[in-house]
């Protein structure tokens, strides 16, 4: 099933006119419009004439999260705000707040490309979604609200949090499709049993969308282990609108329109553009927003793109799944860790479960001491103190090979670590620099 | 064989405050009672060893209320409460080249000692426990 099917299944070449004729009108706009654009282009001596094509692509300048915080709240804002019909803003847990804005047809393109990606992981008109992103100021809740509406499907506007009174709507309205962040699912999972109720027996569940953090295929397969749901991954970042891409029923991927958005992989550290299957971190220009255009945003998370035509049919190039943030990155001892990489570990060994913290110390010798917290599983058998040493060392083993640093592991009683419904805060660095 | 095992119920718990209220408070609210009662504990954690009246009811609770709850197997070896009790014990399962992997004992009826034992080869355990005549033998003690 397609959505706008002449345009998901455009040839490549045809898409690349599309794209490079709006990044031609974008550079253009930016220029003119956006006072921002207009100071960055001059300190770097670029002629918007310049750019002709993609290839021109590296000559732009990135765009970062902390331009937005410097043009706080309407100095990158390429339209007068009477023509913005929307704010969305970022709380500004890791910093000052950043403010996003959408004329009518910025919704429009984002509710357009919201509706391919839906219709592609296969929520359809007859389904009953219930969506529970945070409404508000948080763009999850909204960016999935509009677009289930406009593809017909019964919206349960849930948002998150009541986790009680999810299951019991879910059960009882039969939801069929819930889209929320993945953590928050394990959470309706465990709730859910503790109230008797068995998601799979006991509702019409059939398929979540997941995203808002990173996850892994690890914490995919026990979330379809635990519900017999099949889960989707989905992208997005408020930024560029909101949640915009899925999977397809493929799941090799997920499909970036490209008719609205360029995307490149490049290396973090160097800027450059990495080759084609290789990981580097997500940049993003926006070939279709009036109010907010960016142009080579850093979206920070790290990547890998593939191009080729998807078996599904879609031409539209893919990003695989979310493997961490640049910016999660936690350096320990000098190496570079991803707490990806240790819930990659954890997830793979039986006998704890899939919740975890990460806790950062330093001793006054001033070496830093990495300590993962992870509840025991209820089903692990345990009877001796060296079972539980035993343990925690095979854990430790397992992390230092994969980390190259070594961690300190405590096992802990089950449901007694922090569960979050948002977006999961996992580290708590207590160093003192 | 069964009724010579007893089942003994192991708790996982963090060593904090509390943590030991919540898994008797269970208990209690189900109006089960402690036989024999130990810890292991190792810094941040500890195991809970015991042996109660309604073992099932006991482990379904508890699992019920989200603690990591094992069953074991472990023998009763009931012995004189005097000198020399245990002794005479460890010695017969060395000897036989069984290792006990741990032990906690208490007294009842002022003159009986109970000891509970974890071995590696129960059902080798139990022949040279009989032939000592000290294996106590399941039924509510």
């Amino acid at each position: 099933m397609y959505w706008s099917p002449s345009i998901e299944k455009m040839p490549q070449k045809d898409l690349k006119n599309i794209q490079e004729r709006k990044l031609r009108a974008l550079v253009h706009v930016a220029y003119e419009y956006s006072p921002f654009y207009r100071r960055k282009f001059k300190e770097m001596g670029i002629n918007p004439w310049d750019i002709k094509g993609l290839e021109d692509l590296p000559k732009l300048p990135f765009t970062k999260k902390q331009d937005l915080r410097d043009n706080y709240p309407f100095g990158m804002f390429a339209v007068p705000i009477s023509q913005i019909v929307r704010f969305h803003a970022s709380s500004g847990t890791t910093g000052k707040p950043t403010v996003v804005g959408y004329t009518e047809n910025d919704i429009r393109v984002w509710v357009e490309c919201m509706c391919r990606s839906l219709t592609a992981c296969g929520v359809t008109s007859g389904d009953i979604m219930q969506i529970s992103y945070g409404y508000g100021l948080f763009t999850g809740g909204l960016g999935f609200h509009y677009a289930a509406e406009k593809i017909g499907a019964t919206v349960l506007p849930t948002s998150a949090g009541n986790t009680q009174r999810q299951i019991e709507l879910m059960r009882d309205l039969r939801t069929a499709v819930i889209a929320c962040t993945p953590s928050y699912m394990l959470y309706i999972a465990e709730y859910a049993s503790k109230m008797g109720v068995d998601i799979q027996n006991d509702t019409k569940l059939r398929m979540g969308i997941f995203g808002a953090e990173p996850w892994s295929e690890e914490t995919r397969k026990r979330i379809e282990d635990k519900t017999g749901i099949t889960a989707y991954d989905v992208y997005g970042t408020s930024e560029l609108s909101g949640p915009l891409f899925t999977e397809c029923t493929e799941r090799q991927g997920l499909h970036i329109w490209a008719d609205h958005f360029l995307i490149e992989v490049i290396d973090p550290e160097t800027g450059e553009q990495v080759g084609e299957g290789e990981k580097g971190e997500l940049v993003v220009t926006t070939l279709s927003k009036e109010a907010l255009p960016l142009i080579r945003w850093r979206t920070g998370d790290i990547t890998i793109m593939e191009e080729e035509k998807c078996a599904c049919g879609r031409t539209h190039p893919r990003i695989l799944r979310i493997l961490g943030r640049s910016d999660d990155m936690i350096i320990v001892r000098g190496v570079n860790v991803f707490p990806s990489q240790i819930e990659h570990v954890l997830m793979q060994i039986p006998e704890v479960g899939e919740h975890y913290m990460i806790i950062l110390d330093r001793t006054k010798d001033g070496l830093d001491v990495m300590t993962i917290q992870v509840e025991l599983s209820e089903n692990a058998s345990i009877d001796k103190v060296s079972d539980i040493l035993n343990l925690e060392r095979k854990i430790a083993e397992q992390l230092k090979s994969v980390l190259n640093v070594s961690a300190n592991v405590e096992v802990v009683n089950p449901g007694t670590l922090q569960r979050f419904e948002g977006k999961a805060k996992r580290v708590i660095d207590r160093r003192k620099i | 064989m069964e009724e010579k095992i007893i089942k003994q119920v192991s708790v996982f718990v963090e060593n904090k405050p509390g943590r030991l209220a919540a898994v008797t408070e269970k208990l209690y609210e189900k109006g089960i009672n402690i036989r024999a009662f130990t810890i292991a504990e190792a810094g941040d954690f500890g195991i809970i060893r015991m042996v109660v009246d309604k073992t099932d009811e006991a482990y379904r609770i508890l699992k019920d209320s989200g603690f990591t709850v094992t069953l074991t197997d472990v023998l009763g070896v009931e012995v004189e409460d005097e000198p020399g009790g245990l002794y005479k014990i460890a010695k017969a399962l060395g000897s036989e080249n069984i290792n006990i992997e741990y032990v906690y004992a208490f007294t009842f009826g002022g003159d009986k000692a109970l000891i509970i034992l974890r071995v590696d080869d129960i059902e080798k355990a139990i022949e040279v426990l009989e032939r000592e005549n000290a294996l106590f033998k399941g039924g509510a003690f």
